[in-house]
């Protein structure tokens, strides 16, 4: 059953188009993510989910029932804020309750409901506090057992770990995860961290300009995008995008990079190559290749057909504990690559690495888009 | 400022230069730690012997059988015994807490309910809120004499409805004595009503705007939104309202004396005209003393308890 359908919705403000004809539908008890860059139209698209906001065009059907144009109280949806928007002059009980004490639910169920929901969050002994005397993460948790209390089919969160601590985020995200797991509750969540999107979501819809992108999951998202853009947006640090040449040799099909006079050449996986692809034979493409493609020599890569030598000059190194970031020369460019922190690296050195292209993407240089 | 005038002599001392330019350094250093201090003083001075020293005055004046002139012939607390069984006294302090009321509510719920409407993110809001806001520009003498003409029966509302053909329409508040006192009720609210408006409004604006977005998706609706989250964020703003109205209608004496001059009769007096007139026109400085003693203890009654358990509860958080 499909808990929300969002159907050609479309939202202008004045002459400013912040949609245009988004469509998507989560079955019940999915995870998903809105991600995009600010100002890509997520907010509004969560608005108009709330109701907060009324749509131009297009409908809006939430546990199969049209709410397009009911108010945020009749469409069953709780929202979680950025800001935590907990009520200042109540205490957390009464916060936690105010939705259900509004539905008119009875004094001794809104009651039993408050201290099912403390529980569940860790909040029993903060529950006779104000908001003002709670911590971000505190705060964080009452807004979401504010959620909770009122057991809707759909939930709404809006950006809720972006004011919080580098620590904290990651604690709280894990808690959401679980939370998620737990109730199997359907929820649709807004951010513009690619690694909340990735860490959290069942499905990830990736947003620009009021364009829904792509619409996968996170392993489709990351591994196989269909654009620049959204190759560009997943992955920390992010893909690199290496000019090159389509050719057709000995191999089958390859990519020429660097100097037409002496090109290294990347031979494409044969088993990737399509009819459409021989089109693009003599014509530049750009090679989309994940930092982690970039590796340090490893046994099984001599004998993997996909994964080819290469000995390239390091210029920066960036060590990160659990890897390390190199910034290496490949052709006229320099691309970021991922090796293992065993290996020791100084810049200037020529290092021997290896690149494996059974995960590389191909893009058109002019429209942006996926070609293989 | 202060640790740097603590710790350098003592460096000084460490790297034993000449006693001159030591002498020379503090001298410096006094200077500073004292500038503010000096800046300060006078306007100190003034308020003390202007402000608190008058009080003290007063007080003494009331403990005295002072007529015309000032005298210091002690009679103890008979102004004050004078005061309590004067008829006049005792209108003009019921007058004072029916205006008194009155005001402050119906300004307070009329500044509310306009802030709320203007807060709806309307047209030409500048405008409206500049509107509203004017009458505070005024004095309360040019309040007073444009409502005197506006209530004046001869003149104002009632004879215009009267020439529309109403020809039985009364409205003589102004001149009935049992109604006087709510004409000043009607140009004290029409004045200070936007005040109390602009007051909420940066209040309300102030207010986060995803609260309103939780309510309304709690299921709140827009009465209830404003009643039960908005304003309680509010406390604050009510409090500086309250104590500015309150202290309007406290010393209101310009209004009365403009639209009413205390009349018919005394029906409309307060206790500031009731004050200014004994000590000023009727030669009795002991009981006008006598009487501003006791509006200060009225004023003092209020403020003080409020004062207290509003810096209380702030100080909880």
């Amino acid at each position: 059953m499909s808990a929300l359908e969002i159907r050609n919705v479309r939202k202008d403000f004045g002459r400013t188009r912040v949609l245009r004809e988004v469509s998507l539908s989560i079955d019940s008890g999915e995870f998903l993510i809105l991600v995009g860059p600010s100002g890509c139209g997520k907010s509004t698209l969560m608005n108009a989910i709330a109701g907060l906001e009324p749509v131009t065009d297009g409908s809006i059907l939430i546990g199969n029932e049209e709410v397009t144009w009911r108010t945020p109280a009749e469409r069953d949806i709780a929202m979680v804020f950025q800001s935590y928007a907990l009520y200042p002059s109540m205490t957390v009980r009464q916060n936690i309750a105010f939705g259900l004490e509004m539905r008119k639910v009875p004094k001794a169920e809104r009651e039993a409901t408050v201290e099912r929901v403390a529980k569940l969050l860790q909040i029993t002994p903060l529950l006779d506090r104000k908001p003002s005397q709670l911590s971000g993460g505190q705060r964080q948790r009452v807004a979401m057992g504010r959620a909770i209390a009122r057991q809707p089919t759909v939930y709404l969160f809006d950006e809720p770990l972006s004011n919080l601590d580098a620590k904290l985020r990651v604690e709280m995200r894990t808690e959401i995860k679980k939370l998620h797991q737990t109730l199997g509750t359907t929820i649709v969540y807004v951010t513009h961290d690619q690694i909340e999107a990735m860490t959290l979501a069942d499905r990830i819809a990736v947003m620009r300009e009021g364009r829904l992108l792509q619409l996968g999951t996170p392993d489709e998202v990351y591994n196989d995008p269909v654009d620049m853009f959204v190759a560009s947006f997943m992955g920390s640090p992010s893909m690199n995008f290496i000019p090159a040449q389509l050719v057709r040799d000995e191999h089958g099909i390859s990519l020429a990079i660097g100097a037409a006079s002496d090109p290294y050449r990347l031979p494409f996986p044969a088993a990737r190559t399509t009819p459409d692809l021989d089109a693009w034979v003599g014509r530049r493409v750009v090679l989309g290749l994940r930092p982690e493609h970039i590796s340090e020599r490893t046994p099984w890569g001599e004998e993997d057909a996909n994964t080819h030598p290469l000995t390239t000059e390091v210029t920066v190194a960036e060590p990160t504990g659990a890897d390390i970031l190199l910034r290496v020369r490949l052709g006229e460019d320099e691309v970021n690559a991922r090796v293992s922190p065993k290996q020791n690296v100084t810049p200037g050195d020529r290092l021997p690495l290896q690149v494996d292209m059974a995960r590389a993407v191909l893009f058109d240089p002019e429209r942006e888009t996926r070609i293989a | 400022m202060n640790t740097r005038a603590s710790v350098q002599p003592r460096a000084g001392h460490l790297f034993a230069p000449n006693s001159a330019s030591r002498v020379r350094r503090n001298g410096a250093y006094w200077l500073q730690a004292w500038l503010p201090k000096l800046v300060l003083a006078p306007s100190v001075a003034a308020a003390l012997f202007f402000v608190y020293g008058f009080m003290l005055w007063t007080f003494v004046l009331s403990l005295t059988n002072s007529r015309m002139l000032p005298s210091y012939e002690f009679v103890g607390f008979a102004q004050y015994a004078r005061l309590l069984s004067n008829d006049r006294w005792l209108v003009a302090s019921t007058n004072l807490v029916i205006f008194g009321a009155l005001f402050i509510a119906i300004c307070l719920a009329i500044g509310i309910v306009l802030a709320i409407l203007l807060d709806q993110r309307i047209r030409h809001e500048g405008a409206i809120r500049t509107i509203y806001l004017y009458p505070m520009a005024l004095s309360f003498i040019v309040t007073g004499v444009a409502w005197k003409w506006i209530l004046n029966p001869g003149l104002g509302i009632q004879q215009v409805v009267r020439d529309w053909g109403w020809e039985s329409f009364t409205f003589d508040w102004l001149v009935n004595p049992d109604m006087a006192v709510y004409t000043l009720v009607i140009a004290g609210v029409w004045q200070a009503s936007g005040f109390v408006m602009a007051l909420f409004l940066a209040g309300l604006r102030a207010v986060d705007d995803s609260i309103i977005k939780a309510a309304q998706l709690d299921g709140a609706s827009l009465p209830r939104i404003y009643w039960r989250v908005v304003l309680p964020c509010l406390r604050p703003v009510l409090f500086s309202a309250v104590m500015i109205l309150a202290h309007i209608a406290i010393k209101s004496f310009d209004l009365v004396v403009a639209l009413t001059g205390g009349g018919p009769g005394y029906a409309s007096d307060l206790p500031a005209t009731f004050m200014y007139d004994f000590s000023f026109s009727r030669s009795q400085i002991g009981m006008g003393a006598a009487s501003a003693m006791m509006m200060l203890a009225g004023v003092l009654a209020i403020i003080v308890p409020y004062l207290y358990s509003e810096l209380r509860s702030r100080d909880r958080g």
